[in-house]
């Protein structure tokens, strides 16, 4: 069949109505439900600090599966062949796993806060979560963005309506369910949203590997890939797409607010199990949708318009019939709808927990009536940003290169405050902010990498991967076996990576920016005569929304002797 | 890789995601019920 031919395949108008009602309107009727006239503060942000597995897993679940990792798995698959969707779905999946054990530490210091960036307030001061808060809303839009571009591009696909009225649509829809509630909205919904989806995945995989041709098709098409794409074991695809992702492992999981929000919203002693369920059920959901990149190789298939991430819709409407072509519409909407609703709980108690709670009305003057206004006029504003860079499809992925890397540099500092107390605010501002620096010539190649600069470049990159993986074990196993796995990684790794790291700049720019900035931030600390005492942070970090009042916010002094 | 390797590879995605599916929704009916017998809401 031509891609002429597969483009055909749509749903009816009135059939793209009754989807989009059906969704948006359970979704609607869910979040009516559990709404109140007069909605808590804090509730609004993290909804009690209480919620059960079922719901936290499945939360974290959906708003991890964006509609763009489907795209980019299948991608992956296609372009990497066999272990092209290992490598985006697997370490995906450990973005999520390896925040849990820092997570609890995060829970045990500050029970009751509402952001990662507030904690940062508490422990450090503005600066420290200004940069943490801004790179969390940056992030935000942009994956709001992203999932807005899927919608109206998955609808101008597969419905006579246009990318902009389904732009429109998805975030019309996504706003009017997450509006009154906020972040106990958008939990309750992902539990729906993910059954969905899950639900889809299980169906609609099986269905078009047999109807592509099941086993015969690797027969068939085995001529289709290059050495390196039928090699499960492929350097190729894990020098350009697992690599960079592993080093994007934990900046991912410390960066983004919607991890922290369901961190502090499942009950503490639930943390364990609902992100070791997440992890998995993220993981599967990704690779198998990844495996349809690898049956479109198999079958020789053409992107349409060259545009690989017309592979999915593609590979649906060749070899689904209508019902599950609708099942397949609603999957891809509950993929964008659970994290953009998640990204706007997340915009909307940065704004009112670190904007507005900690720098503008202080602690103890902050109205949580206007907190609750603040939050939701937030999403509105949000969901306008969003909608007007999604509809001048403005490259906005590419911002995200620069989000990461802020993130990458924040890791080191972040983490590194919870556990250590002579990290101070300078130190913490000044690494981060020194990572990034160095690492904008080396991601973006702008500067020759010839002896001594690649070198360096080289040098930085293997500190790189023993602080990646330093700081992975460490959140499992504690200090000492950090610093000799880390060690031995980078040690292992330098003969291999020096002379040959800097070739593969979106990699070695990652790697770098750990380096310099866990670099710095020791350098600057570790003789620092400070000690900070972290119960104050439990002191400093309360709730909005009740009569509890803790103790004086960062005016004072935020070191105490011990 | 064999085909039938291949074959499991591809097709065990979908059954882990049915587990997975089975365990949320377990899940989330014992919050629903817990939920229900102390007389608050789910969330």
């Amino acid at each position: 069949m031509s891609s002429e031919e597969m483009a055909v395949q749509q749903l009816s108008a009135p059939v793209t109505i009754f989807l989009i009602a059906l969704f948006f309107g359970g979704t609607l009727f869910m979040s009516i439900m559990i709404s109140k006239k007069k909605e808590n503060a804090d509730g609004y942000m993290n909804a009690g600090h209480n919620i059960g597995f079922g719901i936290a897993a499945t939360s974290m679940t959906a708003t991890w599966i964006w509609a763009s990792s489907m795209y980019a798995s299948a991608t992956a698959g296609y372009t990497y062949g066999i272990s092209g969707p290992i490598h985006y779905g697997l370490w995906g999946a450990l973005m999520i796993l390896f925040i849990y054990p820092f997570g609890r530490r995060i829970r045990a210091v500050a029970p009751r806060a509402h952001t990662l960036a507030e904690v940062m307030y508490a422990r450090h001061g503005r600066s420290s979560q200004l940069m943490l808060a801004g790179s969390n809303v940056l992030g935000s839009v942009i994956s709001l963005t992203s999932n807005l571009i899927a919608g109206g591009a998955l609808v101008a696909m597969l419905s006579p309506f246009s990318f902009t009225q389904g732009i429109v649509v998805m975030a019309a829809g996504v706003l009017l369910y997450t509006l009154w509630s906020g972040f106990r909205a958008s939990v309750l919904t992902d539990f729906a949203q993910a059954m969905a989806m899950l639900g889809a995945v299980v169906v609609i995989i099986p269905v078009v590997f047999f109807a592509a041709g099941g086993p015969g098709m690797f027969e068939a098409g085995a001529q289709n890939l290059t050495p390196q794409q039928s090699n499960f074991f492929s350097s190729d695809a894990f020098l350009h797409q697992g690599a960079p992702y592993i080093a994007a492992v934990l900046a991912y999981a410390i960066g983004n607010q919607t991890i922290a929000q369901r961190l502090f919203a499942v009950r503490e002693d639930l943390i364990k199990p609902t992100f070791i369920t997440a992890t998995i059920g993220y993981g599967a959901t990704v690779i198998g949708i990844g495996m349809l990149g690898v049956m479109a190789l198999y079958l020789g298939m053409e992107p349409m318009g060259g545009d690989v991430n017309n592979l999915i819709p593609q590979m649906a409407t060749t070899f689904l019939g209508p019902i599950l072509l609708c099942v397949f519409f609603i999957m891809i909407i509950g993929a964008l709808a659970s994290t953009a609703d998640s990204d706007l709980a997340a915009l909307s108690s940065i704004m009112m927990a670190d904007v507005y709670g900690q720098n503008v009305a202080g602690r103890k003057k902050a109205n949580p009536k206007t907190m609750l206004l603040i939050g939701r006029v937030t999403m509105i504003v949000a969901t306008a940003a969003a909608l007007y860079f999604a509809s001048g499809q403005m490259s906005i992925l590419d911002l995200l290169v620069f989000v990461g890397a802020l993130w990458g540099a924040l890791v080191f500092p972040v983490i590194a405050s919870f556990y250590w107390g002579k990290v101070t605010n300078a130190a913490f501002t000044v690494s981060t902010l020194v990572a990034v620096a160095i690492f904008i010539p080396v991601r973006f190649e702008m500067l020759p990498m010839i002896t001594p600069v690649g070198l360096v470049v080289d040098v930085l990159s293997v500190v790189g991967v023993g602080v990646v993986l330093g700081l992975m074990a460490f959140g499992f196993f504690g200090l000492k076996p950090a610093l000799w796995v880390g060690s031995i990684a980078a040690i292992v790794t330098a003969p291999f990576g020096i002379g040959f790291l800097h070739d593969y700049h979106v990699l070695s720019g990652s790697l770098v920016a750990y380096a310099v900035s866990t670099l710095v931030c020791y350098l600057m600390s570790f003789r620092s005569k400070e000690s900070f005492d972290f119960a104050l942070i439990q002191k400093r970090i309360g709730s909005f929304d009740s009569e509890e009042e803790p103790e004086k916010a960062l005016d004072d002094d935020t070191t105490s002797k011990r | 890789m064999s085909t039938l390797l291949l074959t499991g590879y591809v097709l065990i995605w979908p059954i882990i995601v049915a587990f997975v599916l089975y365990f949320l929704a377990r899940g989330f009916l014992k919050d629903w019920s817990r939920s229900r017998k102390d007389g608050r809401p789910i969330i």
